[in-house]
């Protein structure tokens, strides 16, 4: 078992023809994902790697029956990709894209919730479940299948996690990198309670960041509705207030959004917090073995 | 982006936003001029500089003549400014607002920005104007009116009912309330903001709202489709070192440690700045160098890292997945003749081919690049590299 996605899900990649998209599409293809086509406006009909190129997502979905598109179009044109996707029936949109306006993200994801359809990102590593399918662009060896549900905001701190779990002698179900913009999709709040329905993930880990309080809201629902155990670490514990740390939404502004507040709300809600990135996997191992 | 005072009015101008009359100037003679050409018999002097708190440090100066005009624009420009947003280092003046004295009869505060949580734009009104809204908002929250605005819907004559009668504005001042309000909605939209303030927003003795004041800013994402808003970058109010950074397609920030960091990935850059101090170090900068990491930006990197005087130590901490360690490796030592590094490296490469790129690093044998076992390992050894005991 898994959340959101597994070895029978059909991915299309939007931007498919392009450099980003050609290499990570081949990856995911490599990795064993179901790559069933892709869509580029205007080369519809010819074939690249393999797989048949559409003009449009609605006929790629229409001959193909995916159900997931990955996004690698160039920030301009993330929202209309988006919503073309959301009109054309598509589940779940995961955006590789990094660099999309605020604005644009905000009327697409309206639509997207509009049309029933779900949001990975943007500015994010993507969603694998381990050994099945990886949708982004994540080194997938580093996955190993196992126990434990991995959501973060970060796309290297998503790969060390998952090595130091590995390490400890455990694996991943799911890693979902959520992506670190002021506007994201699918966030900890609406995949805690899929891990939590997930017979095979046994704990969950988190990786947070300053900025904004999707780490707050989940810390309320996890005191609520989360039995399994989380372990979280919450990066930028150093960082000063006002300064963009990378990530678009990585910034501390009028004094919220800082780690130390995240940290406590988590552990007043009987998170498992480290305090060092490098004790992600030794804190999965306690939890564990409880 | 941030842009100056003088730059967000020629914005709320072109978008009917109430403004008092003003001119920038860039010397002592402009800024003469500039009160000439304006008239009336009272002007205010305002340093143009990216910082709040201008007032306090002695950068907004009232003049009742034209000498005294000609006296403050002397005093103001050119000199250090002071304030609680600028640091203790200060910014030096290059520009000066000459503006029309108005005539306040009360003062309020009206700002717009990204409701991260509702995930559509938040209008806040307080009838605390000219205070910090931080203050207010932790202060006495209850002063403080939001409202949140549908994109899809726009700004309506509701939102703007709120925000008056909450503000509680007489019954006659609300339809102008409302214009205001609407049209600064407009203004902040169109540009792709991500922030605008007025504090203070003024009501005049005759019952007219002005923007005494005025900040924006924008999304550097959006950037691309307004030219207009680009060209009012101004490069003297941005950090030389991290606009190179930038300018190389890297993210740095510095801080005040003396432990440099070099990471790929932004998540993974903040968490070695907290192991470091975890590990009982200082970082002395954030630096990301994306997903590459390539001799050439890995180079600049050392380059930037070593701008800093104070670094002692440099922890390089890559986590290696699609481009392999050992590939890594070669480009740090690659880096190394490029750029001449003085100082201690600890480099920590986990990840794939992870043994291969530390048997290359064995077999350069480079005195001052030292390879650590793993994240704790490698912050450890900066740290202790940097005070000197390694």
């Amino acid at each position: 078992m898994s959340i959101l996605v597994n070895k029978d899900t059909k991915v299309i990649v939007q931007g498919f023809t392009g450099k980003e998209g050609t290499f990570h599409a081949s990856q995911c293809i490599d990795y064993g994902t179901k790559i069933v086509g892709g869509v580029t406006p205007g080369k519809g009909g010819q074939e690249h790697l393999g797989r048949p190129v559409f003009n449009t997502v609605a006929e790629a979905v229409e001959t193909t029956g995916a159900t997931v598109s990955m996004i690698f179009v160039p920030p301009a044109f993330v929202a209309d990709a988006v919503m073309e996707a959301a009109e054309a029936g598509i589940e779940l949109a995961v955006i590789i894209t990094e660099g999309a306006p605020v604005r644009d993200m905000m009327y697409a994801k309206m639509y997207a919730t509009k049309k029933g359809m779900s949001t990975i990102g943007p500015n994010c590593p993507g969603i694998i479940t381990a050994e099945e399918c990886k949708i982004g662009i994540m080194p997938g060896m580093i996955f190993k299948k196992g126990n434990v549900g991995l959501i973060s905001k970060s796309g290297t701190l998503t790969y060390e996690a998952s090595h130091q779990v590995v390490q400890e002698g455990f694996g991943i179900t799911t890693a979902v990198g959520i992506g670190g913009d002021p506007i994201i999709g699918l966030s900890y709040k609406q995949l805690l309670p899929m891990f939590e329905a997930d017979p095979e993930t046994e704990a969950i880990v988190m990786i947070g960041e300053i900025g904004g309080d999707l780490e707050i809201q989940a810390a309320a629902y996890i005191k609520e509705n989360i039995s399994k155990p989380v372990v979280a670490f919450i990066a930028g514990q150093t960082a000063p207030k006002g300064k963009r740390m990378g990530h678009a939404g990585a910034i501390i502004s009028g004094g919220s959004g800082t780690a130390a507040e995240k940290m406590a709300a988590l552990e007043a809600a009987g998170v498992k917090v480290v305090v060092s990135p490098a004790e992600i996997g030794k804190a999965v191992k306690e939890v564990l073995s409880k | 982006m941030n842009i100056h005072e003088y730059q967000a009015k020629e914005i709320f101008r072109k978008y009917n936003v109430p403004v008092p009359q003003g001119r920038v100037a860039f010397t002592v003679d402009e800024a003469v001029e500039a009160a000439k050409e304006l008239g009336g018999k009272l002007w205010v002097v305002k340093a143009q500089i990216h910082a709040g708190g201008r007032g306090l440090g002695g950068g907004v100066k009232l003049a009742k003549s034209i000498d005294e005009v000609r006296e403050w624009a002397d005093k103001i420009l050119g000199m250090t400014l002071v304030t609680h947003q600028t640091g203790p280092e200060g910014k030096v003046v290059h520009k000066v607002y000459i503006e029309e004295g108005a005539d306040i009869a009360k003062e309020y505060y009206l700002g717009m920005l990204l409701d991260r949580a509702a995930e559509m734009p938040v209008m806040m009104a307080s009838t605390e104007g000219g205070m910090e809204i931080e203050k207010v908002a932790a202060e006495t929250p209850e002063k403080i009116v939001k409202v949140n605005i549908d994109p899809t819907i726009g700004f309506q004559g509701f939102h703007g009912r709120k925000l008056a009668f909450g503000l509680g504005l007489p019954k006659e001042e609300v339809g102008t309330f409302i214009k205001f309000a609407s049209a600064l909605y407009n203004a902040y939209m169109d540009n792709d903001a991500e922030m605008v303030e007025i504090n203070p927003l003024i009501k005049t003795g005759d019952g007219k709202f002005l923007a005494l004041d005025a900040k924006m800013g924008f999304d550097d994402n959006a950037l691309y489709r307004h030219p207009d808003i680009s060209e009012m970058r101004d490069l003297e109010e941005e950090e030389p070192t991290e606009l190179e950074a930038k300018a190389h397609g890297l993210s740095y920030i510095k801080l005040d440690g003396n432990v440099g960091c070099m990471v790929n990935g932004a998540g993974l850059a903040m968490a070695t700045m907290d192991i470091i101090k975890h590990e009982g170090g200082e970082p002395a900068n954030f630096l990301d160098v994306g997903g590459g990491a390539n001799p050439e930006t890995v180079a600049k990197g050392f380059e930037i890292i070593l701008k800093d005087p104070n670094v002692k130590a440099i922890f390089v901490n890559i986590f290696g997945g699609i481009v392999r360690c050992d590939r890594v490796a070669n480009g740090i030592l690659e880096a190394t003749k490029i750029t001449d590094v003085t100082v201690p490296v600890i480099v920590r490469l986990d990840g794939t081919n992870a043994e291969e790129a530390a048997e290359i690093l064995r077999n350069a044998n480079i005195e001052n690049i030292i390879a650590a076992e793993n994240l704790s390992d490698g912050a450890r050894k900066a740290v202790a590299a940097a005070k000197g005991e390694l």
